[in-house]
């Protein structure tokens, strides 16, 4: 099969969510009630929004995967050229990693993994 | 070699062939899709669920206990009962959600999972599509996931659903990159991205073997970095039920929550079939090198059967870490990965690019 058929997977995959959904709605009995669409957190009333700003170590992780995240994407040409090329990759793969480190170590010492 | 014997690309070829041959060119091919598409749709959903009772039996066992075993022998159809049971629950969303987004993310979570199958290779000749860039695809797709995660715990609006959400895109964004990168391991190996390709430079000794320390290093990091990709315990934290009440599906009922459960077991055995077919050479059968006799005898056993024993017990490891191991803390998750796991694989790759500099491996 040729690349483009992946629309197929994808089109299966979104009928088979949606179809289930769909019987999923029609099909079952139903009961409106207030308290059972409310949201369930320990079965106490909730307070105030949940929409609210939020711990910052999260982001913080998210940045410093995106730069080495990028960094995977280059290497992976890399990788398969590697057994070719021989020498000059492997010297350029050094300088590269040496880099890649030194920003690791920085990230590091900055205290950018540490979980507050 | 003695597996060409098993080789499935002709009677793929023939069906094609046959359809058409005996219908019009639109038709052979809307026939076709169907076929392939209807066909992977109930290996998924026969997996997920049999995935689901494996679970539930794996740990029956380990806590001594029997498990499900009234539902069929031995419990068999218990999975499938459930699903109708869940199919036929009323779906609530709650008041105060996000109604849209609500929606969309079981969506998003099962075409991550389900796209990914498409580069697996079941067995010689047996695969939906054959990418150039196989390991990177799928890399590539199974990360789409988190965003439906990310989605579902948002739009709950829901307090333990979003601490849920939060923890897992962290943990996922963060082990995505020593998945990416131990793979790499064998890329530099074998020189190529194509999955079947990949398992194809196996033929002599698989990759596990003839790859030395590296390759089992990378083996390691790779099962443990996908078992927290895949929201596993111990690295549950997305779904700590004792905090989290469910974590970031807490607010999902009737199908809904099932379809993020059987996305969750469909992304564990395509980290268990990526890692077989990556490490342990996928559907070829184990060999020897030198040992004419032992490779034909092993050569009888059909690749088929190779692959799914071959995944089947990476998944049985990736269960024996949930029911071993106690949940990790999310600074104990992080650190895990930023200041072991990354810095190994680095060292890792240097170390392979060596190896393969020199010349010192089995060729």
């Amino acid at each position: 099969m040729s690349n483009e058929s992946l629309v197929l997977f994808f089109i299966v995959a979104v009928a088979l969510v949606g179809l289930a959904v769909g019987f999923s709605m029609i099909i079952p009995p139903k009961s409106k009630n207030l308290v059972k669409s409310e949201p369930y957190e320990c079965g106490i009333e909730t307070k105030g929004t949940t929409w609210v700003q939020f711990n910052v170590g999260y982001y913080l992780f998210a940045i410093v995967y995106l730069v080495f995240d990028v960094e995977t994407v280059f290497i992976f040409p890399w990788a398969v050229v590697m057994k070719t090329i021989g020498m000059r990759a492997f010297v350029e793969i050094l300088i590269f990693f040496f880099i890649l480190g030194l920003g690791l170590i920085y990230a590091w010492k900055k205290g950018a993994l540490k979980w507050e | 070699m003695g597996y060409q014997r098993y080789d499935l690309a002709p009677l793929t070829h023939s069906i094609d062939l046959f359809l058409y041959n005996h219908l019009p060119a639109t038709w052979a091919f809307i026939a076709e899709m169907t076929i392939i598409g209807v066909v992977f749709l109930i290996f998924y959903a026969v997996i997920g669920l049999y995935l689901v009772l494996a679970e539930r039996k794996v740990c029956a066992f380990m806590q001594n206990r029997i498990g499900p075993n009234r539902v069929g022998w031995f419990g068999v159809i218990q999975t499938i009962a459930d699903l109708f049971k869940l199919l036929m629950k009323e779906l609530i969303t709650i008041r105060k959600a996000d109604k849209f987004l609500f929606n969309l993310a079981p969506f998003i979570v099962i075409i991550a999972s389900f796209l990914g199958l498409a580069a697996i290779p079941f067995a010689m000749g047996l695969h939906a599509i054959d990418f150039n860039i196989g390991i990177f695809y799928i890399m590539a797709v199974s990360s789409v996931g988190v965003v439906g995660v990310l989605l579902a715990g948002w739009s709950s609006n829901n307090k333990y659903s979003l601490i849920g959400a939060m923890r897992s895109g962290a943990q996922i964004v963060s082990y995505e990159l020593s998945v990416g990168l131990s793979l790499l391991v064998i890329a530099i190996y074998s020189g190529s991205l194509q999955l079947s390709t990949i398992v194809e430079s196996q033929a002599d000794a698989w990759w596990i073997i003839k790859g030395h320390i590296p390759a089992i290093i990378a083996f390691i990091v790779f099962i443990t970095a996908g078992t927290a990709e895949t929201n596993r315990g111990p690295f549950d934290l997305a779904e700590a039920e004792s905090e989290l009440t469910a974590g970031f599906h807490t607010e999902y009922s009737g199908i809904k929550f099932a379809f993020f459960f059987l996305a969750e077991y469909m992304n564990m055995f395509l980290i268990a079939s990526v890692a077989a077919t990556v490490f342990w050479g996928g559907w070829m059968p184990l060999h020897i090198p030198g040992c004419e006799g032992f490779n034909n005898a092993m050569d009888f056993i059909p690749p088929i059967c190779w692959y799914f024993g071959k995944t089947a017990i990476v998944i049985l490891i990736m269960m024996w870490f949930k029911w071993t191991f106690p949940r990790l803390r999310i600074d104990q998750l992080l650190t895990l990965e930023w200041k072991y796991l990354l810095p190994i694989n680095l060292v890792n790759i240097i170390v392979v690019a060596l190896i393969v500099l020199m010349g010192w491996y089995i060729k």
